[in-house]
C-alpha cells in the first residue's frame, strides 16, 4: 500500500498569498494513501528539505507531493531530495501552485479550490508510480567521420589529438573537400593549399586516425554509444600497400581525355588517376567505367608499367560492419547545376563558367598552372563579367536561400584577376553584398577601391555570344542606367546546395533534413552540431551554406561534444521511456511505423528452448527518447510509457470525477 | 442561462505548451481558475482514451496542447496528434460530446499571452452551454 506525503509551500508570499495554504494541506490529508501532510514557508530551502527528510523517516512515507512551483524548476531539486531520504527519485511528483495557480489567479474561494485539484491530481499520479532506474549504456570509444573535406578532417584531427580513435570515410578517392580546388581563401588569401595539405597530412599520419576514401556508409544501425556501421570500401584496383605513389601509371594510360572532376571539367585525367598532385593518400584509384581493362578486356598498361606491382585488376569491394561510438557528418555541398535552369547560356557559351571552374583556372596547380585561359580559344580575358546569387535567393529557378560565401568568393576572385591580369577588368553585377564577417567588410573594400572592381547593383537580363566575346545586358539600379558589356569571360557565382544523395544519407542514419536537404541541426541556436538523434553531431557545409571559419568551428565543435561523450565509460539512460508488454503485443507494427525515432523493432520472441513462439515490439532503450506516441497508438495497451503509463494519467483524471 | 463554472481539464505538452502555461504565470497573466493541468512528455502522448475518461469523469471540456508544427522536442509527436484529432471528435460527436467541447491547438514555449487567452476564451465559450451532464 502507498504511503504518501503532501509537502504545500508557500513560496514566501509567492503561493501564500493568493492560496489558502493551510487549507491545501489540511484538504490533502484525507486524500487516498496519504499518510503525512504539512505545510511550509520554502519547501525548497534546507529546512523545508528537511522537513521532507524527517517525514520520509518518521512516517515510513514511499513516495511524496511537492506543492510548490513548477517541476520544470525544481523537480531534480525534490528528486534529489527524495534520493537522499532514501526514496526512489521517480517517486516524486508535484503539484504546480505558483506558475499555474497563485500566479495566474487573485484570492479567491475558487483558487484554493483548484489548488486542492491540482494536489489530488498529483497525489493520485504518484500513488501509481512506480521505482524507475537509469540503465547504464556503454560507450565504445571510437569515432566514425563521414566526409572528408575540411570539417571532417578537422573533426577526424581533432578527435585524435582528444585521444580517441577515428575512421575517416570519404567519397572520393581523396580526402580535402572543396577547399583543396581553390588557390587562396578569403578574407586573408592565405594559399589554400598552404593551410590545408598539412593538415590532410597528419590526417594520414597519426596512428589514431584511419583513412577511408574511396568508400561510403551503407548501413547504420545501434544507437549513441554503440552504432554498427557498415562502411563499402570501393575496389581501387590499386594495392595502396604496394604502390609508392610514384605516378608512373598516371602517365602511360592510354584511356585519355576523360573530363576532371576536380578541375570541374576544365582539365582532363585518364582512368587511373589521383585527383590532385598532393592527394591524401597518394595512390591512385582505376576508374572502371572508362578503363579499357574492364571495358574491353585488354590493356594492362598500368600494371606493366607500376615498378612495385601495385596494380590488381581483381580487386573488389570490401564491405564491413564496424563498432562506434558516435557519428560526426561532415559531406559538405554540390555546387549548383545551373545548367538546369538554363539561363545564362551555360553548358552551350565555353566562355561562360561557374566559379568553381574559374577557382581551377586560377588555381597555380590547375589544368592551366594558374594561368586564366577562357576555355574557348585559351586566350587570356581582359575584361571578366561575375554575376552573383546564381541559384541563391531565386525561388523561381533556384532556392530562396542566400549561399553565403559567394559574395566573398567574388571579391576574392576579382582581386585575384587583377593581380594575375594587371590590365584586366571585372565588373560584378550583385543583388546585394553580405559581408559580414571578421574582416570581410574590408575584404570587400579590396576589391571595390584597391583593385577597381565595378560593382554594379542590378540583375542580368541578357547575355548572348557576339564574334568571340559575350555580350552581357542589364541594369544598374544605383543610378538607373542599363548597361551593356562586352565580356571575354563571364563567371556565375553558383550557389551551394545539398549533396545530391544527402537524403539518403540522412535516411540511413535516421536524421532529418530540411525541406531542400540539409541536414537538420537538434537545436538552431542552442545545439548547432548535435542532430535530434543521440550521438550524431554534424559540421560544415552539409548544415547549411557555410564558410571555411565557420566550417571549422563547428568541426572543432562536434568533435568536442564526441570527445565529451567518450570521457564517459558508460552514459546514463533515460528512465521514462517506452517498453513494450511483449505477451499482448500483437506485433502489428503500429508502434514501428509512429515512433518518430525509429526506435522500436519488431523481433522473434522465443521460449526457453530458443524456439520462435511469437512476433513482437521491442524498443531499443537507447534511442527512444519517451515521447509516448507509442503507447498513445498501441491498440492493445501494450507499448507503454515510464512514468506516464496510461494507468497513471487515467488516475490524475478520474482523482477529479464528482 | 445560468452561469456555471465549467471544470476544464488542460493536457499540455511537457516542452511547449507546459512551459507556455509557466510564462503566462511568471508574466502574471490573468485567466479563470477553471483549467486544471495535465502534464504530458508529448501531445503525441495524448491517447484518446484520456479524452474520454476526462468526459466521462464529468469535465466540461478538453484542451489539448503541443508544440507548433516542426517544433516538437520529439521531431514530430505532434504531427501525429494532429491526425488522431479529427478520428477524436467524430468519436466524440457519436457519443453525443459537441465540438465545442473539445480543442486542440498549439502553444509555443514563448506563447504565454496565447494560454491564456485560449483558456479564458474556451471557458467563455463553455459557458455558453450547458453542464456536460453524465456521459452515456
Ligand atoms: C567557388 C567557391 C569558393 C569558395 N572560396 C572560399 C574561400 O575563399 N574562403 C572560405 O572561407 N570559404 C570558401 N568557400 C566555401 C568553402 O568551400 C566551404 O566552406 C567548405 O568547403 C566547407 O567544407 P566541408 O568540409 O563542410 O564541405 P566540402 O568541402 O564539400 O567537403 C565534403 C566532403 O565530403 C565528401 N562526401 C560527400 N558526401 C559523402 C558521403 N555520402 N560519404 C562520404 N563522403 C562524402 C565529399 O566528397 C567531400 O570531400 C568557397 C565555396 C565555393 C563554392
Ligand atoms: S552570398 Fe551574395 S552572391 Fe551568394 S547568394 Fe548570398 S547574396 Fe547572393
Ligand atoms: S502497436 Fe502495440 S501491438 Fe502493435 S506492434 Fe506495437 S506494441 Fe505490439
Ligand atoms: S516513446 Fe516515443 S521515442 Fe520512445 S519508442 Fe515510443 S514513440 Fe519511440
Amino acid at each position: 500500500m502507498a504511503r504518501i506525503g503532501v509537502f504545500v509551500c508557500h513560496c514566501g508570499t509567492n503561493i501564500a498569498k493568493s492560496v489558502d495554504v493551510e487549507r491545501v494541506a489540511e484538504a490533502a490529508k484525507s486524500f487516498p494513501h496519504v499518510k503525512f501532510a504539512v505545510d511550509y514557508k520554502y519547501m525548497c530551502s534546507e529546512p523545508g528539505q528537511n522537513i521532507i527528510k524527517e517525514a520520509v523517516k518518521e512516517h515510513k512515507l514511499d513516495r511524496i507531493v511537492v506543492a510548490s512551483c513548477s517541476p520544470r524548476l525544481h523537480e531534480p531539486t525534490f528528486q534529489k531530495c527524495a534520493e537522499s531520504a532514501g526514496l526512489n527519485p521517480y517517486m516524486v511528483e508535484m503539484a504546480n501552485l505558483r506558475e499555474q495557480c497563485s500566479w495566474v489567479h487573485d484570492k479567491t474561494e475558487e483558487t484554493t479550490e483548484k489548488a486542492i485539484d491540482l494536489v489530488k491530481m498529483a497525489v493520485a499520479k504518484v500513488a501509481k508510480d512506480a521505482p524507475l532506474t537509469r540503465g547504464e549504456i556503454p560507450v565504445t570509444k571510437r569515432a566514425l567521420v563521414i566526409g572528408g573535406g575540411i570539417a571532417g578532417i578537422e573533426a577526424a584531427l581533432t578527435i585524435a589529438d582528444c585521444g580517441y580513435e577515428v575512421v575517416l570515410v570519404e567519397r572520393t578517392p581523396s580526402i580535402g573537400g572543396h577547399m583543396a580546388m581553390y588557390d587562396k581563401t578569403f578574407p586573408t588569401l592565405d594559399c589554400s593549399a598552404c593551410i590545408l595539405t598539412p593538415k590532410m597530412v597528419d590526417c594520414a599520419a597519426d596512428p589514431r586516425i584511419e583513412l577511408r576514401t574511396y568508400s561510403e556508409v551503407e548501413k547504420v544501425e545501434g544507437f549513441v554509444g554503440n552504432f554498427d556501421v557498415t562502411i563499402r570500401q570501393r575496389a581501387k584496383s590499386v594495392d595502396k600497400t604496394k604502390c609508392t605513389g610514384c605516378g608512373a601509371c598516371l602517365e602511360k594510360c592510354p584511356s585519355k581525355g576523360i573530363p576532371s572532376e576536380f578541375d570541374a571539367g576544365m582539365g582532363t585525367r585518364c582512368s587511373i588517376y589521383r585527383p590532385f598532385p598532393q592527394a591524401v593518400p597518394n595512390v591512385p584509384v582505376i576508374d572502371r567505367e572508362t578503363c579499357k581493362m574492364f571495358k574491353e578486356g585488354k590493356c594492362g598498361v598500368c600494371s606493366k608499367i607500376c615498378p612495385t606491382g601495385a596494380i590488381d585488376y581483381t580487386q573488389e569491394d570490401v564491405v564491413t560492419t564496424e563498432k562506434f561510438g558516435a557519428i560526426v557528418v561532415a559531406t559538405g555541398f554540390d555546387l549548383w547545376d545551373h545548367k538546369l535552369c538554363g539561363e545564362y547560356g551555360y553548358g552551350r557559351y565555353p566562355d561562360v563558367i561557374t566559379s568553381l571552374q574559374y577557382e581551377r583556372l586560377m588555381n597555380a596547380s590547375g589544368p592551366t598552372g594558374g594561368k586564366i585561359k577562357r576555355p574557348s580559344d585559351g586566350k587570356e580575358p581582359k575584361n571578366i563579367v561575375f554575376i552573383c546569387c546564381v541559384g541563391s535567393r531565386d525561388a523561381e529557378h533556384g532556392f530562396t536561400y542566400c549561399s553565403k560565401v559567394c559574395c566573398m568568393y567574388i571579391a576574392k576572385q576579382a582581386i585575384l584577376t587583377k593581380d594575375k591580369i594587371h590590365d584586366s577588368e571585372s565588373h560584378v553585377f550583385y543583388m546585394d553584398i553580405r559581408s559580414n564577417g571578421k574582416g570581410y567588410e574590408e575584404f570587400i573594400g579590396m576589391a571595390t577601391c584597391n583593385c577597381g572592381t565595378n560593382y554594379m547593383r542590378g540583375r542580368v537580363s541578357k547575355l548572348y555570344p557576339k564574334g568571340d566575346k559575350i555580350v552581357v545586358k542589364g541594369n544598374d539600379t544605383l543610378i538607373g542606367k542599363p548597361v551593356e558589356i562586352e565580356a571575354d569571360l563571364v563567371v556565375l557565382a553558383t550557389g551551394m546546395q545539398p549533396v545530391h544523395d544527402s537524403v539518403d544519407l540522412a535516411r540511413k542514419l535516421g536524421v532529418s533534413t530540411d525541406k531542400y536537404g540539409w541536414l537538420t541541426e537538434a537545436h538552431p541556436k542552442l545545439k548547432p552540431v548535435s542532430m535530434l538523434t543521440d550521438g550524431i553531431y554534424l559540421a560544415g557545409a552539409c548544415r547549411y551554406p557555410a564558410d571555411i571559419p565557420d566550417t571549422v568551428a563547428q568541426a572543432a565543435g562536434a568533435a568536442g561534444k564526441v570527445a565529451g561523450l567518450f570521457a564517459k565509460d558508460s552514459i546514463k539512460s533515460e528512465p521514462m521511456i517506452a517498453y513494450i508488454d511483449q505477451n499482448s503485443c500483437a506485433a502489428c507494427g503500429l508502434c514501428v511505423s509512429v515512433c518518430p525515432f525509429g526506435a522500436i523493432e519488431i523481433e522473434d520472441v522465443k521460449d526457453k528452448r530458443g524456439n520462435v513462439i511469437k512476433q513482437a515490439a521491442r524498443v531499443n532503450e537507447g534511442v527512444c527518447k519517451g515521447c509516448g506516441t507509442c503507447a498513445a497508438s498501441c491498440r492493445s495497451l501494450s507499448a507503454r510509457l515510464r512514468g506516464f503509463e496510461g494507468s497513471q494519467i487515467l488516475n490524475e483524471i478520474e482523482a477529479l470525477a464528482e | 442561462m445560468s452561469e456555471y463554472n465549467p471544470k476544464i481539464l488542460a493536457v499540455l505538452c511537457n516542452w511547449c505548451s507546459y512551459a507556455g502555461a509557466d510564462l503566462a504565470g511568471s508574466s502574471r497573466m490573468h485567466y479563470p481558475t477553471n483549467v486544471r493541468i495535465l502534464r504530458v512528455p508529448c501531445s503525441g502522448r495524448v491517447d484518446p482514451m484520456f479524452v474520454l475518461k476526462a468526459f466521462k469523469s464529468g469535465f466540461d471540456g478538453v484542451i489539448v496542447l503541443g508544440c507548433h508544427p516542426g517544433d516538437c522536442h520529439y521531431a514530430k509527436g505532434n504531427y501525429y496528434t494532429r491526425r488522431r484529432i479529427p478520428l477524436l471528435k467524430n468519436l466524440l460527436a457519436n457519443l453525443g460530446v459537441p465540438e465545442e467541447r473539445f480543442h486542440f491547438e498549439w502553444v509555443s514555449a514563448s506563447e504565454g499571452a496565447r494560454f491564456a487567452e485560449l483558456v479564458t476564451e474556451f471557458t467563455a465559450a463553455l459557458k455558453e452551454l450547458p453542464p456536460m451532464g453524465k456521459m452515456i
